[in-house]
Formats: C-alpha cells, structure tokens, sequence
C-alpha cells in the first residue's frame, strides 16, 4: 500500500500540489486521471522520490520513505519517453537493476529471459533500444522496472507517445500483467478511456488537488463535481442538471414532465447515434440513442419531440459552476 | 594543428550527386584543399626524404631530435588526459549547476582560444617565472611545460562534451536511480558511455594541438636540449641553424603521430557508433 498523506509541493510561487493525500491499496491497479498541468507527474515523482515534498508523507508498505532516495525506496519506475539505456542491449537494459546488485551472472540471465519472454521480447535481447518499436521499447522498460521485483509499480503515461492501436493493445497487456504479477501500481495518464478500462481505483486530479477518489464505475455514476463528471465523459446541461446524453430519453409524445424540444441535427456515430435538440427557452442539447432508439423514433432535424431524463439519479449533478467547458 | 578531413578524390564517373555543389564546387574544394593542405604537406615530406629513408632515420633518431618527439608525445597524452578528467568535470559543472557569474566563466573558457599563445607564454612566465609572485617557480621544467599545453588545450574538451551532457537523457538517469545505482554507477554506466565520443574526439584534438605547440612553451619551457626542449622549438632550433631537412623529417613524424592519434580516435569511436 501507498499512503500519502498531506503532500505539497511548490515550484517558485506555482503550487503544484495542494495538501494532496492518496492511499493506493495493496496489488491494486490505480490510475491519477486529471488534465495535464493538473500534478499528476509530480505526485507520482515525490511517490517515486525523484521529487521532493515541501510538507506532508510518504508511507510505502508502512516504510515512511518521505526523505528516502528513490535507490532505497523499492519502487519500479517507467517513463513516457521510454527512458532506455542507448548503449545497452535489452538483456543489459533488463538486467541492470541485477547487475549493479552484483547478482551472479548466471541468475541474471535466467530472470532476464524470463522477463522478456513475459513482456513478449524473447528474441530481442541482443538488439539495442534504437532497433526496437515505441511499444517494444516500452515493454522493455517494464521488463527492466520490474527485473528488481519492486514493491510498487509507477507508470508516468507509459503508453503517451504511442499511437492509438498499439496504447490500446499495451493497454490490454498491462492489464494481464497485472493480473499476473499483481504488484501495487500507479498509473499516470490523461485519458479518461484508458483509466476506465485498465484501473480498478482511479483518483482523478485537477488543479494541484484530487477531486475524487474510487472504482471505475462508482466515478462514472455517482461524480462527486461536474468537474469529475465531464472529466469521465460527455455531460449534457438540462436547465441547471448535468446529466449523462446516454440517460435522456425522447419520446414522441408528451409524458409526466417531459420537456418539448425541437430536434436541430442527427449524427450516426455507428453504434450510436447523437442527436442534438433546442428546448424550448433556445438552451441546446444533445442526447445520445442506440441505432435502435433512432431507428424507432425516425428523427429528423426540425422534428419536436419530448425529452426525459431517465436514468440513476445519483448520476446527475446539480449544475454548480461553469467549469464544464470541456464537455464532448 | 593537424586536420584528417582530406578527402578521397572524387570519382570521374560519378555525374551529378543528390543535392551536391555539382563539379564546379567540387573542383573548387579540391584545389583549396590542394592549395593549402596537400601542396604544403607534399612539400615537406618531400624535403623529408631528401637524404632517402636513411636521412630521414638519422634526422629524427638524433639523440635531441627523438628527446622531444618522445617528451612531446608523453606530456601532450599527458595533456589530454588531464583535459579529459578536468574538462569533463568543468563541461559538467556548466550544465549542470547555477550559480552566480555561470555566463561569464562560460565565456572564459574559450580565453586560450583568443589569446595568442605567446600572451600566454608571458602570463604564465610571470606568474611562474623566476620572479613568481606567489612563489612557485616553475620555469624551465617540465611541470611549466604541461602547465602551458593544458592552458591552451583547455577548452577542447570541455567544448565537445558540454553539448553532448547537454543531451544527456536525464530520465535515463532518474531510472538508474530508481533502479538502485549510486550517483557514481549512474556516471559510470549511464551518461560516461553517451561521453565517450565526445571525450576522445576532445582528447584527439587537444593532443594534436599541444603536441606541435610552440608559442605557449616557448617562453616558460626554456628550450633545455634533452630537457624540456618540445618538437617544435628543436624544429625552430633546426631552421635557425640551417639544416631544413633535419626540420622538415622531424615536422613530418610529428604529422605521422598526430594523424595516427586521429585515425585510431576516428575508427575507435566508429566502432563504437553501432549500438
Ligand atoms: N521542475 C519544475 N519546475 C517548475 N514547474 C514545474 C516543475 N515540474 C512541474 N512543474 C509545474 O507543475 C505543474 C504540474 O506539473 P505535472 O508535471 O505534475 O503535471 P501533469 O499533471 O503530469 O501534466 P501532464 O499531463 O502534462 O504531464 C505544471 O504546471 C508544471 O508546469
Ligand atoms: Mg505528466
């Protein structure tokens, strides 16, 4: 388990991270989820102690390391850039963390093989990093965090410089890892899909603080702020409730309090289909249907239709602020 | 200084190169190159050999004549050596601390550049010299001659690796440490391999220079035959009494050697280049 407790940290007069506490379970996979410039990067550092904290804790496994060097810390650390050892063979990438333990050679190559073979580079040990793929090399980094068995695991948006495919499907991989391995994880990144599909806890972070702390689901349902709420995906605004596009639902006809609306364009998205509408005060919205729903309703622009919401109350917001610039 | 860009000549065949300067150019480049490196060069050489191969064995196996070769050789390897432990260490301190009055030491370090050697020579000569101020009297010794080729070598390789740690990835390094390694295995198994072309090719060029220094030397060294006479005050000692050929052989092993140096530090960090 990670337990920060506390943390702030400064650069010049720029807080980066404001009185910040997180606690990371044992064999978790957690994501820090939050916009860039937000300090996800320097809470992760100050975990890894590659940074320093201005105030507060850093407990590791009931070890207070606050002012430990990141050598003592025990701790698997993978960069965005990759980070390789230029002139090193990815046998003596995997292995440095052995070989400077002065572990016997013979051992050393056992765990190296063995690693590679887990990260899917068993015949790449005697290229170098410049002959290898981003995603390759990025497994080999892993390999390489991993070769020291640390306690924790901090991934600093390891799949950010690759492109869509191959995040998606070291996205996948890591999740089987880590389902194998099972070492405590951070995981950096800004992309609300990937913490959704890899992390069974996310914390997401905005503005040097963390918003809100749980399950993939539980974030998605039951937002603790409209900033959580169009962080994790689309929000729609209907009146002063933000509610989920996918929980309205429109009818043909009017029904309990359903609001008239008059339908201005119709998107097929494949799977589903958007629909944005006017209510009747000129306030636009949209709404998401399946195929199906579309189908039924055989909406056109100009058509009036009547609008519900439906849905898990918890899952709307009470509109607070005009933070929800960011909806999609 | 001893340069090891000539080139092959060009091929005849050879039309029109993508994106060359066409043949022209090329016929420009190669009379300048001529002109100016290969004429001079010829002619020495040629002055060389003209007592043959014997003559030229005997010029610079003369008991003086192989002293300096021989000390030139051991003090400019010396030199470079010392350039290599301080020039990394002052490249690094440049890049990698602040502290106050950092552009002007920046700048200072290309002062043996600017300055003609001879300046040098008397700077040196007064602070060290027989009426030394600080008391240290080093003139005419050995320890005034490497004193003088370090001080004008010195920013050869602070210059050719500061760009290079520049460049160095410091998150390779924060994973090192996260790996366990102490700031020095870091050093050592890190960032001193991405140094090491960098650091030869300074080495190289600080060697090639120091070894046909004159101006530095000239004043502090005192010129001792057999002492701590360098190549070229024996060379200058050889003109002045009127035997060229003896000069030029001694001129052309001193050639030999530099380019040597360089050829071994080019394929060396060729080789290298691989990974
Ligand atoms: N060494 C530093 N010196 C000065 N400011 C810094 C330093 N490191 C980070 N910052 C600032 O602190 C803030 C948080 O940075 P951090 O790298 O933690 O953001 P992040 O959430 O990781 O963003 P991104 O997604 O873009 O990587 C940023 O505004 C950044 O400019
Ligand atoms: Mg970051």
């Amino acid at each position: 388990m990670i337990t920060v407790t506390n943390v702030s940290k400064r650069f010049g007069d720029f807080t980066a991270l404001d009185d910040v506490s997180l606690e990371v379970p044992d064999g978790s996979l957690t994501a820090l989820l939050g916009p860039s410039g937000s300090g996800k990067s320097t809470l992760l550092r100050i975990i890894g102690g590659l940074e320093f904290a201005d105030s507060g804790s850093v407990v590791i496994h009931g070890e207070d390391v606050t002012g430990v060097v990141p050598q003592k810390r025990g701790i698997g650390f993978v960069f965005q850039h990759y980070a390789a050892f230029k002139h090193m063979t990815v046998h003596d990438n995997v292995g440095f963390g052995l070989k400077i333990r002065k572990t016997p050679k013979e051992r050393i190559d056992e765990r190296v093989n063995e690693l590679l073979k887990i990260v899917g580079l068993g015949g790449f040990a005697k290229r170098y990093p410049s002959q290898l793929s981003g995603g390759q090399r990025q497994r080999m980094a892993l390999a390489r965090a991993l070769a020291v068995e640390p306690r924790v695991l901090l991934l600093d948006e390891p799949f950010g410089a690759l492109d869509a495919k191959v995040r998606a499907e070291l996205r996948e991989w890591l999740r089987r890892l880590h389902e194998e391995v099972h070492v405590t994880t951070l995981l950096v990144t800004h992309d609300q899909e990937e913490a959704l599909s890899i992390a069974d806890n996310i914390a997401v972070m905005d503005n040097a603080h963390i918003e809100q702390v749980g399950g993939p689901r539980e974030l998605y349902d039951r937002p603790a702020n409209s900033f959580v709420m169009g962080f994790l995906g689309p929000v729609a605004q209907v009146d002063d409730t933000l509610v989920r596009p996918h929980d309205i639902s429109l009818l043909s006809r009017p029904e309990g309090d359903a609001r008239e609306a008059q339908v201005t364009r119709v998107s097929h998205l494949g799977f589903e289909v958007r629909v944005e509408l006017q209510l009747g005060d000129g306030q636009p919205v949209f709404a998401q249907l399946t195929r199906t729903e579309a189908a039924q309703l055989e909406l056109s622009a100009g058509d009036i239709v009547w609008l519900a919401l439906t849905g898990d109350r918890d899952a709307r917001l009470v509109s607070e602020d005009d933070r929800l610039d960011a909806v999609a | 200084m001893a340069s090891l860009a000539v080139p092959k000549p060009p091929a005849r065949t050879r039309r029109s190169l993508g994106g060359g300067v066409g043949p022209i150019g090329l016929g420009v480049a190669t009379l300048w190159l001529s002109l100016i490196v290969l004429l001079p060069l010829a002619a020495v050489l040629t002055k060389s050999l003209e007592g043959g191969l014997g003559g030229f064995w005997d010029a610079i196996s003369a008991p003086s004549a192989r002293y300096a070769l021989l000390l030139t050789t051991a003090i400019s390897a010396l030199v470079a050596l010392i350039n290599v432990v301080t020039g990394t260490l002052i490249a690094w301190v440049l890049v990698r601390d602040d502290f106050r009055g950092k552009s002007l030491v920046n700048a200072i370090i290309d002062l043996p550049f600017a300055l003609p050697t001879i300046v040098a020579s008397i700077v040196l000569l007064s602070l060290y010299g027989p009426r030394s101020p600080v008391g240290i009297h080093l003139y005419a010794t050995k320890p005034a001659v490497i004193l003088a080729l370090a001080f004008v070598t010195l920013p050869f390789v602070v210059r050719s690796v500061q760009p290079v740690l520049m460049e160095v990835d410091r998150e390779a390094e924060q994973a090192a440490a996260s790996l366990g390694a102490s700031g020095w295995t870091t050093f050592r198994r890190i960032i001193l391999p991405a140094l090491y072309p960098a650091l030869l090719g300074g080495a190289g060029l600080a060697f090639a220079r120091a070894i046909g220094e004159f101006g530095s030397v000239v004043l502090i060294g005192g010129g001792i035959p057999r002492d701590t006479e360098v190549a070229s005050q024996y060379i200058a000692k050889q003109i002045e009494t009127d035997r060229p050929a003896s000069a030029a052989a001694v001129s052309v092993a001193l050639l030999l050697i530099s380019f040597a140096v360089l050829f071994a530090i080019r394929w060396f960090t060729k080789r290298k280049d691989v990974g």
